[in-house]
């Protein structure tokens, strides 16, 4: 218990400082509150539209989640298959990576004229950005299964869903945490991306407040959507360590 | 030395005791094996060149050599985890087939320079894990890891996740592992070279005792003149890459072996032997290069 204190004071008491430096700063440089509202202002708008805010939360973190699981789902799928031969992955690697730099902003459009406005092109687009990172960490997790391991299973003639199953899909957690971590992050910018166009969600509340000029609402909607996006690096964060418990497990060697 | 005469020198008390059936050691023949590596830095390197090797059921044999002289191409050669370009390997009087085919398999196990583990098992998981690949049911998996676990002296470890063990105990989970399918053959790759002498001077005891109590063939690979010493019944000097045999020795050294034949006269006496082969290897090896 006093480690956690001690792990989340600090950045509490800066998070504190920080909002209260910039309180003071903006009201003793007299900022025009549609460039820059005060936190107290940001504040102040997060609660008289909550009942815009949260819903709008909810229906962002809905699609997230979904678009989070079908990238894990089908990024594990495809490292799975890319990792069955060399020959497999010259072929088609190239054209995963086009997951990573195609350019979402540009891409969301064609996601509404497929899916049509609404939810499903929104977590067509969170699992564009995310599967790429789950794609690319699982398959190198695959690939770094020990080599005496891989041996020793044939030495016993394991088939090859015994060596999946048994030896490379545990081998490669950890590395697949890894990318969680970071496809977490990424669902979040692509859900709100995806909301831009094809609306819904947090992303039509900062448009929506950005036409009406109204920033400190376009700010309060921005600190949920961040929100949103740390607390589920958290949580990929959490469940990592609990799963991978048993590889660092280190304690009373005798 | 036949498996009857190892009987009479324990005086019975070892077989009899065991309630497991005695295994019998495979029969190992390899003739002209050759074997070379295509490599992007130095191109071609051959490992292992025209090797002649034969060992009877229930042998215990040290090959000797320098690092990196090609003897783990050998034993990945003999658990069938390698072909050989040129030459026959018999293993009583077949190729090696690690195929899919259970049935053909012989039951062949294989340590490990490192131990080796699976990090996210037990070690009674660990040392089930050949039976379950294998295809044996869970309880008989169980059961027969858990002998196994026991004859390395783990017993009350078996919950325990390698992270939690020693270096030394872990190797002996990989041994136990090895063990645990009672195979005919068991091939060991400089197993204990990464442990401190005291832990790896009472594995090799271990060993050594338990291939007399099972009757199995052993090759060990190793680059210490006095493991190979202590452990084996026949000693195999092999030359730097590539590998040859430069001398083929039977150790004349009495069958239970324990601390205190280290500091025998005949144990310095066989270490000789084998220390001046191991030089004139190293030396061959080295006008070889120069040519």
């Amino acid at each position: 218990m006093r480690r956690l204190a001690a792990r989340v004071a600090p950045p509490t008491a800066t998070f504190l400082a920080g909002t209260l430096l910039a309180e003071l700063l903006i009201r003793a440089l007299g900022v025009s509150p549609l460039l820059l509202p005060t936190p107290s202002a940001v504040a102040r708008a997060a609660w008289s539209y909550r009942e815009t805010l949260l819903p709008a939360l909810a229906s962002t973190t809905g699609a997230v989640l979904v678009g989070l699981a079908a990238s894990v789902a089908l990024g594990v799928l495809a490292a799975i298959a890319l990792a069955a031969s060399r020959w497999v992955e010259r072929a088609f690697y190239p054209y995963a990576i086009f997951f990573q730099i195609v350019p979402i902003v540009a891409v969301a459009p064609l996601l509404v004229i497929w899916f049509g406005y609404g939810w499903r092109a929104v977590v067509a687009a969170a699992f564009i950005v995310s599967v790429f990172p789950v794609i690319a960490n699982a398959l190198a997790g695959l690939r770094s299964v020990d080599p005496a391991l891989l041996d020793l299973f044939r030495l016993y003639g394991a088939g090859r869903l015994a060596r999946l199953v048994k030896l490379e899909l545990p081998w490669a957690l950890p590395s697949l945490f890894t990318g969680l971590r970071v496809a977490a992050g990424l669902a979040v910018i692509g859900a709100i991306v995806g909301e831009f166009v094809g609306g819904g969600g947090l992303g039509v509340v900062v448009l929506g407040a950005m036409r009406q000029q109204r920033t400190d609402l376009v700010f309060a909607a921005i600190l949920h959507a961040s929100g949103l996006g740390l607390v589920l690096f958290a949580a990929v964060d959490v469940i990592g360590r609990i799963v991978l418990r048993r590889w660092h497990w280190r304690e009373e060697i005798p | 030395m036949t498996v009857e005469t190892r009987l009479d020198d324990l005086g019975g008390t070892g077989r009899a005791a065991d309630p497991t059936p005695p295994a019998t050691g495979l029969a190992i023949s390899l003739r002209g094996v050759r074997r070379s590596f295509r490599t992007a830095a130095e191109g071609t390197i051959e490992a292992v060149a025209g090797i002649d090797l034969t060992a009877t059921p229930g042998d215990f044999l040290a090959l000797l050599g320098p690092s990196g002289c090609g003897k783990t191409t050998l034993l990945r050669i003999l658990a069938g985890l390698d072909r050989p370009d040129a030459g026959e390997v018999l293993l009583d009087g077949a190729a090696p087939d690690p195929g899919p085919h259970t049935a053909r398999r012989l039951p062949i196990a294989y340590v490990f320079q490192d131990a080796h583990l699976l990090p996210w098992r037990d070690v009674l998981g660990n040392v089930a894990l050949p039976l379950e690949l294998l295809g044996h049911a869970a309880g008989r998996c169980r059961s027969e890891a858990l002998e196994a676990v026991e004859r390395v002296g783990l017993a009350d470890a078996i919950r325990r996740r390698p992270a939690q063990l020693s270096g030394g105990m872990r190797m002996r989970v990989s041994l136990a592992r090895a063990l645990v399918t009672r195979p005919r053959l068991l091939l060991l790759d400089e197993p204990f070279a990464a442990l401190d002498e005291i832990s790896r001077q009472g594995l090799d005891e271990q060993l050594r005792s338990l291939w007399i109590a099972t009757g199995m063939t052993v090759i060990f690979v190793t680059h210490s003149i006095a493991e190979a010493t202590f452990l084996a019944e026949r000693a195999i000097v092999l030359s730097r890459r590539p590998a040859r045999v430069v001398l083929e020795h039977a150790l004349d050294l009495p069958l239970r072996r324990d601390a205190a034949l280290r500091a025998d006269p005949r144990f310095a006496r066989e270490t000789g032997v084998l220390q001046d082969a191991l030089r004139r290897g190293a030396e061959a090896g080295a006008a070889e290069g120069a040519r």
